[in-house]
């Protein structure tokens, strides 16, 4: 990967950090992710993993330190639509179908080519409960519905907080493909879980959090 | 890949909002009831006298449907805060200020548009002359998404804390005092044979003001509650 290592990188944190209420929350950060490539943020728990996956979404502002995108300094206008964030509240409606949600989605944000609400939630594994509302989905089925979103939308960046969280073993084998799948076209992904990442394209980067 | 155009996602955004509200049309008839239900006990209060009547009906009938509205108020963008949605909304490509102005919108033709519907009866009930419904009608179609817009400013305000339907309807109630003055005003006009247009055109350039300036104060105002 040293070719890649001399591009620019997609997403790179300078002395990153962050405080709540003057307390900081992680000790300054850096990392270079490139396009292609798998980061897992490891963590205990409290050590501010889904902090600095709202920071690199954009939905918490930097305390100190510098995040840049493909060599600029991060503005949201610049990276709309590029980045794609999966929290620990997935976004779906309960009283909608998850067809409804990921029309909803593709409608803000648009999709892939050739891609289609129905063809995703068949892949997802959610064939079968197109139309029944979210509401009456497991927790498991919910999270691939919310997942249905990686297939479907055209970003760069994916930032998945605890992915595999309610996932069966086939969702998990299903998210570490969609990873793999990711990265191989050139996009780049940032992961925090604990275990449960087996990733064939090459060892994924590591960013270790300590309080 | 292909980016949506802004007029796609509005009426994704409307459509979506519109479905939620469809399913969920106990939640539409609640306010509509309690305008009916509170219109229906004045006159066995008062007693059924016609002049007397006639003389509240105007304001009677505007207090009822904007405290109605205030009912529903409370529940704008707190759903989307708690599943997330809101976040989906911020990090989309499209300007937030224009989305969550046809979530705005889509408020109100889900709540005020049907208070609007059973205006003219609720104002039948208390005998207002049939020609000064129109200017009532005018009145509410100025007062209403006025009120909508600047009930979710307050909202997106209070969107961060706990239990913040006290603290809203505490803060809206001075806000809505002017547009209240106005509609009754040029309902009283009319119906006293005197120009009303006046007191509309005010009602309609405070509508234009928070038109736009609305939606930009609540998608900065929830910004905020997100990044806290």
């Amino acid at each position: 990967m040293t070719a890649a290592n001399t591009a620019v990188p997609l997403l790179e944190a300078r002395a990153l950090s962050f405080q709540r209420q003057d307390e900081p929350v992680f000790a300054p950060l850096d990392f270079r992710l490139h396009a292609g490539e798998l980061a897992l943020i490891e963590g205990d728990n409290g050590s501010g993993k889904t902090t600095l996956m709202r920071i690199l979404a954009g939905l918490l502002h930097v305390s100190d330190g510098e995040l840049r995108w493909r060599g600029e300094p991060l503005q949201r206008d610049r990276c709309a639509g590029e980045i794609l964030f999966l929290g620990h509240q997935l976004g779906l409606k309960a009283d909608l179908s998850p067809r409804e949600n990921l029309h909803m989605a593709a409608g803000l944000n648009g999709s892939r080519e050739g891609m289609s609400a129905a063809a995703v939630l068949t892949e997802i594994g959610l064939g079968g409960y197109e139309d029944e509302p979210v509401r009456r989905l497991s927790a498991g089925q919910k999270k691939r519905a919310a997942l249905a979103r990686l297939l479907l939308l055209p970003a760069t960046l994916w930032l998945l907080d605890e992915p595999f969280a309610n996932l069966d073993r086939i969702g998990i084998a299903l998210v570490n493909q969609l990873l793999e799948m990711h990265t191989a076209r050139g996009g780049a992904a940032m992961v925090t879980s604990h275990g449960a990442v087996s990733f064939h394209g090459g060892e994924p980067q590591r960013i270790r959090m300590h309080d | 890949m292909n980016r949506p155009g802004l007029l796609t996602a509005c009426a994704a955004m409307l459509r979506r909002d519109l479905t939620l509200a469809w399913r969920r049309r106990g939640d539409i008839a609640m306010p509509v009831l309690y305008a009916l239900i509170v219109t229906m006990l004045f006159p066995f209060a008062l007693g059924p006298e016609d002049t007397l009547l006639q003389r509240i009906a105007g304001g009677v009938v505007l207090v009822t449907v904007l405290l109605a509205m205030l009912l529903a108020l409370d529940a704008m963008f707190s759903s989307d805060i708690e599943d997330g949605s809101l976040e989906q909304l911020v990090l989309a490509p499209q300007p937030l200020a224009l989305m969550l102005g046809m979530k705005i919108l889509a408020h109100w033709l889900t709540t005020a548009l049907p208070l609007i519907v059973i205006a003219p009866l609720l104002a039948g009930m208390l005998h207002l002359p049939g020609a000064v419904i129109p200017v009532l009608l005018l009145a509410l179609l100025l007062a209403t998404p006025l009120l909508s817009l600047l009930g979710a400013v307050l909202v997106a305000l209070t969107a961060g804390t706990r239990r913040s339907g006290m603290l809203l309807a505490l803060m809206l109630l001075p806000l809505c005092v002017p547009a209240v003055i106005f509609a009754a005003g040029a309902v009283a006009a009319a119906q006293q044979g005197l120009p009303w247009l006046a007191p509309i055109a005010w009602l309609g350039a405070a509508l234009v003001l928070a038109v736009v300036l609305a939606p930009l104060a609540c998608a900065a105002a929830l910004r905020i509650a997100l990044d806290a």
